[in-house]
């Protein structure tokens, strides 16, 4: 099992969860798991059966684009992160 | 830009650029690398951003886009305002900025200071609140001049033209780059100049984990990813918390004497963990501004727990 952080703007999808525990050995597999428990998020947050491009996915700090993406190996102890994209600070 | 020693700049803005690089040896994780510092906090108003608003304003002035005596209205979280009111009073344009009400005492004052007009956005909607405040009061008043820096592209080439080189001359065996992530104008502009110099350059970007206060999206479809990033130019991306990014800034002190702000803390955390994973090599990190307008935040002095609890509803990078 692993673990996925939802972001404030995705709770109402997953009845105000801050973390849902799920389980999978990639990426793809944990969110499938999580449409599967929670299936009003699928339409939310995917476009033509893809992860929208305003959702950033990181497995421990690091963005998934940069390790094999949604292929990218998870397991118990790991902490999947769903960030929508948002403006950046110092600006 | 800024002139080789020797002769005196012909004014405030001959002085912005040409910051100092500074060997971080005491944060290096192993013998094997070193880690070097790229002090932007040395530029006028303390901030990498006096590059941006140079050339953005120096551009739209070359181009007519910004006419004589006429307003420039932006948003900022802060530094960017602050440099733009300095080239407005010394060029004369009015300056508005659009400012989140969630950021520090320092920032409001220095933008004052400068002669800057502020207005306030929800500080609850974070940086994405004032880029849609100023676009409709651009939209409102076709006086105002908006150099947007998320879409500006003298952002990016600022620092291709100035940082980048700047960095390659300091360190020639540069193995990677490391900065924080926040419209992408100095990831962009610096890894575009360096992977021309040296493809096998690895560039990385420190990304803020936002609070969930100011994580102010209405809808996933708010979200903004920057015009000027050039995300085929990023090698990886980190995500930093406020404690992470404490504890840097704290380490930056304590065993460098670096005084800087709480983004340079993120970026020094990512580039520690860079270096870390390289067996030899050269990295550098972009102090994006120094610790001044941070001292109201207590960053340096209050307690870890308590500090990052406040500061997931502020907005300081």
């Amino acid at each position: 099992m692993s673990t996925i952080r939802i972001p404030p703007v995705l709770r109402e999808n997953v009845g105000g969860s801050r973390t849902v525990e799920v389980s999978g050995s990639t990426v793809a597999e944990a969110i499938e798991d999580l449409f599967g428990r929670h299936p009003s998020l699928r339409e939310r947050i995917t476009e033509d059966g893809k992860l929208s491009r305003f959702i950033n996915v990181y497995v421990n700090e690091r963005d998934v684009r940069y390790r094999d993406g949604l292929e990218t190996p998870v397991g118990a102890g790991d902490t999947i992160i769903l960030l929508p994209a948002m403006a950046g600070g110092t600006a | 830009m800024a002139a080789a020693g020797g002769h005196a700049a012909r004014d405030i803005l001959g002085t912005i650029g040409g910051t100092p690089m500074v060997e971080l040896a005491r944060l290096a994780p192993h013998s094997g690398v070193r880690l070097y510092a790229k002090l932007e906090g040395s530029n006028p108003t303390g901030s990498v951003k006096d590059r941006v608003a140079l050339a953005m304003v120096e551009s739209a002035r070359a181009s007519g886009a910004l006419g004589r005596g006429q307003t420039i209205l932006e948003p900022s979280s802060g530094n960017t305002g602050i440099s733009l009111a300095l080239m407005g009073r010394l060029l004369g344009h009015p300056v508005r900025i659009v400012l989140p009400d969630n950021t520090t005492l320092e920032r409001e004052e220095l933008l004052c200071l400068y002669g800057a007009e502020i207005i306030n956005s929800p500080g609850a909607e974070g940086s994405n609140g004032a880029i849609r405040l100023a676009h409709s009061l651009a939209e409102a008043d076709p006086d105002l001049f908006m150099p947007y820096q998320y879409g500006n592209e003298a952002n990016p080439r600022a620092h291709e033209t100035t940082t980048g080189p700047e960095i390659l001359e300091q360190v020639p065996d540069v193995d990677a780059f490391v900065a924080g992530l926040g419209t992408g104008g100095t990831l962009t502009g610096v890894g575009r100049h360096l992977k021309h110099a040296k493809p096998g350059v690895r560039v990385v970007a420190a990304v803020p984990l936002p609070g969930e206060q100011v994580q102010g999206l209405r809808s996933l479809e708010d979200g903004f990813v920057p015009p000027v990033l050039d995300e085929s130019i990023l090698d990886d991306r980190y995500l930093v918390s406020n404690r992470d990014a404490l504890i840097g800034v704290r380490r930056l002190l304590r065993e460098e004497a670096i005084f800087a702000g709480l983004s340079s803390g993120a970026a020094v955390a990512v580039a520690v963990r860079v270096a870390r994973e390289m067996a030899s090599g050269a990295v550098v990190v972009l102090l994006a501004d120094g610790g001044w307008k941070y001292l109201s935040a207590k960053l340096w002095t209050r307690g870890l727990d308590e500090l990052s609890d406040d500061l997931a509803s502020s907005l300081l990078w």
